[in-house]
C-alpha cells in the first residue's frame, strides 16, 4: 500500500499548489486592508487586486478591465447567463446550450425559462461532442446567447469552441458566446479574442488555487445586469468586499498551472494511457464513457464496469488509499444517474458502474504506477465477490 | 513609524487562532465536501463543525438554520430577494430604513423597479429608527421588513427586537443585517425573534470572502444562485471550506466575553470622544450618545474636508475612514448622515474611527494629538474658517 494518499479526483477539486498556499498565507496574515479604503492598507490591497487582475488578464490575452472577480464557477456562470439574458432580452428571448452542461449552467437556464426565455438544449454525439453546424442551424435572429462548456467535467470531452463560435457568429453576429472554461482554463490554451468567446467562466479551486474564488471575463461592450447588488466593487457589477488573498492566490495559480503546459499535458497523456491499458488488458469488458483520444482531455478518464456499482468501487479503492469519484462530485451525493452519461446514450449498466479518474500535474509517476496496478486488481476481487 | 489601525468597521485583521484553524484545510484536507471519499468526508466534517459553531454562537435552534455565502453582501441579497421571490404571490410590500447598507438598499431598489413597493423608514437625528414608524408602515401586503442591528457608519444600535415582535404580530418576516454587530452585541435567536440574520466573517477577525445567512426553520425563501445541491440548494457552488472553518472559529472567539470586551472598547471609545471634544473646537458628534457600537466614533469637523484629514492621518500611520469604505470612493456624501439631517458640508467633513481589540489608550491619545494638529493646520488654510 502507498503510504501517501493517491488523489485522483482532481476534477472535483485540486489541492493548492505549495507556492499558492504560501502566497495566500502571507496575504491572510498581512494584507488585510479593504481595497475600498483610502488609507495605505486599503491602497495596498487595491494594488494587490489590480496586479492580480492584470496577471489573470495576461493569461487570457484580454484587457484587465474585462476581468470580474466572483466567488467561484457557479456564480460566474449564473452572472453570465442571468446577467446577459436579463439585460439583452429586447433583442430576443432565445438561448441555446447543450444537454451536458454543468448544473450551474443548466439550472439558471431553467430559471430563465420560467421568466419567459426559450432555451434549446442540444444533444451531443456518443463522445459528448457537439456539432458546430447543428448548433448554428438552431441559431435564429432572436438568439441572444449561446453557452457551451469547453471541457466536460465528467467525461472530458473537448468542444471545438472556436469552430462553434465562428459558426454561430456567421449565422448571427449579435449572438453572445459564453464558455464555461472551469475545467479547461490553464490546462488547454485559451484565447477568447482569437476563439470568438465573448464571456468566459473560471473557478480557482480547479487549477490548484483556493476555493471560493472565480472570475468572469466579459468582453468590453457587452451589457450584463449584476447579480449581487450593494457596492461599487467590480465597477458596480459584483458587490461585496473583495477576497483579496483568494484573488491574488487565484492569479498566481493561473500563472503557475499554465507554465510548461506541453510537458504537463504530455505527462497526463502517459498517465491516462498507462491507466487505460492496464485496466483494459485485465478487463476487456470495461466501457470507456466519452472520448478515448483526441476529443478528450488527458486528465479525465470515465470508465464503467457493468455489474459493479461505482460507489462500491470507490470505497474499495479507498481501502488502498486511492481516491476517485463516481460521475461528478455534484451528482455523487444524490442517487440520480448522471445527466451527461444519459445524454451520450450510455446504457443502464454503464450508468451505475461509472467511476471518474482525474489526474493533475501534482500526481507523480509512482502514484500512477501504483494506482494502475491496484485498480484492475480491486475490480477483479469485486467481480469475483459479486458472482 | 507607529501604525495604528482604527478602521475595523471596514475590515479587521485575521486572528492567529483563525488562521491556525484554517491551515489544515488549506493544506491536507483539500477535498470537495460533495465527494464520497475520505477527503470529501473530512472536509464535510470541518464544515459541519463550523456550522454548529455559528448556530451555537447565535443561539439558533439547529445548525440547519445556517447557510454559508460568499459575503455579507450576498447574505443581504439572498435574504431580501429570496423572501421577495418566495412570497410575491402573498404581497409586494417591503419595509426597510433609509440608513441600511447598500447591500440591502440597492437590492430593495432593484425589487422596486420590478414592481415591489418599498417603504424607506426615516431616522431621527441620532440615526435611530422609530418602531412606531415601522408599525404604521405595515399593510396587509407587507411581506418583509429589513432593519440593520447596528449601523456601519454612525454605530447606532436599532431597537430590532421590538421591531421584529411588531412584524411577527402581523406575520411579516423580519431580517436584520448584523454584519457590524457580531462580536459586539449579544445575539440570542432563542429570545430574539429574527427570521433572517446576515453576517460577514471579515468584520470579526475572520477571513474575507465568506459570510452566512441565518434562516429560521420554516421560513419560505428562494435561492438567487442556481446550480448544484450545496447548502441544501439554497446556495450552490463548491463550498469554500477553509474560509467556512475560519468563520466558525472566528465567531466562536467573537462571542466570548462580549460584556467585558464591549466595556473595554466602550471606555476606549469614550476616551477618544472626550479627548476630541476637549481638544478640537467645532466638531459635531454623529450618532447616538449611548445606543452605539462600542468601537464606533463618528464626528464631523467643521471647515475641513474629511478626506483631507484622512490622508493626513494616513501619513502619520493612522488608518480611519470617512463615511463608509464602500462609498468613500464616490463623491456623494454619506446617505446615512444625510438621512440624519446633516447638510452636505457637515457630512463631507465626517470621519469614522472604528476601534478594535488591538487598540490601546496610548494609541487613542496619539490619535487625539495628531488630529488636533492636522485640523489646526488644515483650518489655517481653509477659506471658510475665520478665527
Ligand atoms: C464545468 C464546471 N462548471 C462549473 C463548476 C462550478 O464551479 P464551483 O463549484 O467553483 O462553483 C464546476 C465544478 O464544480 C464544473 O466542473
Ligand atoms: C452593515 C453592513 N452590511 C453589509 C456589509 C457587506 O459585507 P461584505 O463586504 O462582506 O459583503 C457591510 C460591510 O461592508 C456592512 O457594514
Amino acid at each position: 500500500m502507498m503510504a501517501r494518499e493517491v488523489y485522483l479526483d482532481n476534477s472535483s477539486t485540486t489541492p493548492m499548489h505549495p507556492e499558492v498556499l504560501k502566497e495566500m498565507q502571507t496575504l491572510l496574515e498581512r494584507k488585510y486592508g479593504n481595497p475600498s479604503s483610502l488609507h495605505r492598507l486599503g491602497n495596498d490591497a487595491e494594488r494587490t487586486l489590480s496586479s492580480s487582475r492584470q496577471l489573470l488578464a495576461e493569461q487570457l490575452g484580454v484587457k484587465s478591465g474585462e476581468i470580474y472577480f466572483t466567488s467561484g464557477g457557479t456564480e460566474s456562470n449564473n452572472m453570465a447567463l442571468a446577467g446577459i439574458a436579463r439585460r439583452n432580452y429586447r433583442r430576443g428571448k432565445h438561448l441555446l446550450t447543450s444537454k451536458i452542461e454543468h448544473p450551474s449552467v443548466l439550472e439558471p437556464l431553467k430559471k430563465l425559462e420560467v421568466e419567459g426565455f426559450q432555451v434549446t438544449y442540444l444533444e451531443p454525439d456518443r463522445n459528448g461532442l457537439l456539432d458546430p453546424f447543428q448548433l448554428a442551424e438552431t441559431v435564429t435572429p432572436k438568439t441572444i446567447l449561446v453557452s457551451v462548456m469547453h471541457v466536460n467535467n465528467e467525461i472530458g470531452t473537448i468542444q471545438p469552441i472556436a469552430e462553434i463560435a465562428a459558426a454561430i457568429k456567421r449565422k448571427n453576429p449579435q449572438t453572445i458566446v459564453h464558455v464555461d472554461a472551469v475545467q479547461s482554463f490553464t490546462r488547454l490554451p485559451l484565447s477568447p479574442r482569437e476563439q470568438g468567446i465573448d464571456v468566459l467562466s473560471i473557478s480557482a479551486h480547479k487549477f490548484h488555487g483556493p476555493k471560493g474564488t472565480g472570475a468572469l471575463y466579459i468582453r468590453g461592450g457587452i451589457l450584463v445586469e449584476p447579480l449581487l447588488a450593494g457596492g461599487e466593487q467590480e465597477k458596480g457589477l459584483r458587490a461585496g468586499t473583495e477576497n483579496t488573498p483568494g484573488i491574488a492566490a487565484m492569479a498566481l495559480a493561473a500563472r503557475l498551472n499554465s507554465e510548461n503546459r506541453k510537458e504537463k499535458t504530455a505527462q497526463s497523456k502517459i498517465f491516462k494511457e498507462k491507466m487505460l491499458s492496464s485496466i483494459e488488458t485485465a478487463h476487456p469488458w470495461a466501457q470507456i464513457n466519452g472520448p478515448r483520444k483526441a476529443e478528450g482531455v488527458p486528465n479525465i478518464l470515465n470508465i464503467s464496469f457493468p455489474g459493479l456499482k461505482g460507489e462500491i468501487i470507490l470505497h474499495a479503492l479507498e481501502e488502498h488509499n486511492i481516491f476517485v469519484s463516481t460521475g461528478s462530485a455534484c451528482h455523487s451525493r444524490k442517487n440520480k444517474p448522471s445527466h451527461v452519461l444519459e445524454a451520450i446514450g450510455a446504457e443502464k449498466a454503464a450508468l451505475d458502474g461509472a467511476i471518474r479518474i482525474s489526474f493533475s500535474s501534482m500526481n507523480t509517476p509512482e502514484e500512477i504506477e501504483y494506482a494502475a496496478s491496484k485498480i484492475p486488481q480491486v475490480i477483479s476481487e469485486l467481480k469475483a465477490f459479486m458472482s | 513609524m507607529k501604525r495604528i489601525y482604527m478602521d475595523h468597521g471596514a475590515t479587521t485583521p485575521m486572528r492567529e487562532e483563525v488562521l491556525e484553524a484554517m491551515l489544515p484545510y488549506l493544506k491536507e484536507i483539500h477535498g470537495n465536501p460533495s465527494s464520497f471519499h475520505s477527503f470529501g468526508r473530512e472536509a464535510r466534517k470541518g464544515m459541519d463543525e463550523a456550522r454548529e459553531k455559528v448556530a451555537r454562537a447565535l443561539g439558533a435552534s439547529s445548525p440547519e438554520e445556517i447557510y454559508f455565502t460568499s459575503s455579507g453582501t450576498e447574505s443581504d441579497n439572498l435574504a431580501v430577494k429570496g423572501i421577495a421571490r418566495a412570497l410575491s404571490s402573498r404581497g409586494n410590500h417591503i419595509i426597510t430604513s433609509s440608513i441600511e447598507h447598500h447591500a440591502v438598499l440597492d437590492t430593495v431598489k432593484h425589487l422596486g423597479e420590478e414592481g415591489f413597493e418599498v417603504t424607506f423608514l426615516p431616522v431621527d437625528e441620532y440615526g435611530m429608527v422609530d418602531p412606531k414608524d415601522l408599525e404604521a408602515a405595515l399593510t396587509d401586503r407587507t411581506i418583509l421588513a429589513s432593519i440593520m442591528m447596528a449601523n456601519n457608519e454612525v454605530g447606532t444600535i436599532q431597537p430590532v427586537e421590538e421591531m421584529a415582535r411588531i412584524c411577527h404580530e402581523k406575520e411579516v418576516y423580519f431580517h436584520t443585517d448584523a454584519v457590524q454587530a457580531i462580536g459586539h452585541l449579544p445575539v440570542n435567536l432563542e429570545k430574539q425573534p429574527f427570521d433572517l440574520l446576515s453576517l460577514s466573517a471579515h468584520k470579526f477577525y475572520g477571513p474575507k470572502g465568506i459570510g452566512a445567512l441565518y434562516v429560521r426553520k420554516g421560513t419560505k425563501i428562494k435561492q438567487i444562485l442556481f446550480g448544484g445541491g450545496q447548502e441544501r440548494k439554497l446556495r450552490p457552488s463548491t463550498e469554500n471550506i477553509p474560509a467556512i472553518v475560519g468563520l466558525g472559529r472566528a465567531i466562536e472567539l467573537a462571542v466570548e466575553n462580549i460584556p467585558e470586551k464591549s466595556a473595554a472598547l466602550t471606555a476606549l471609545r469614550d476616551r477618544l470622544f472626550k479627548g476630541l471634544q476637549e481638544e478640537i473646537e467645532d466638531i459635531r458628534v454623529n450618532g447616538h450618545p449611548t445606543q452605539r457600537l462600542p468601537g464606533n466614533v463618528n464626528i464631523s469637523v467643521a471647515y475641513v474636508e474629511g478626506e483631507s484629514i484622512l490622508l493626513s492621518l494616513d501619513l502619520k500611520g493612522i488608518a480611519i475612514s470617512s463615511g463608509s469604505a464602500c462609498t468613500s470612493g464616490a463623491l456623494d456624501p454619506s446617505h446615512v448622515l444625510m438621512a440624519m439631517g446633516l447638510d452636505h458640508q457637515t457630512a463631507h467633513g465626517s470621519l469614522r474611527f472604528s476601534l478594535g481589540k488591538e487598540n490601546s489608550e496610548e494609541e487613542v491619545d496619539y490619535v487625539i494629538e495628531s488630529l488636533k494638529e492636522i485640523v489646526e493646520r488644515l483650518r489655517k488654510m481653509s477659506s471658510v474658517y475665520k478665527k
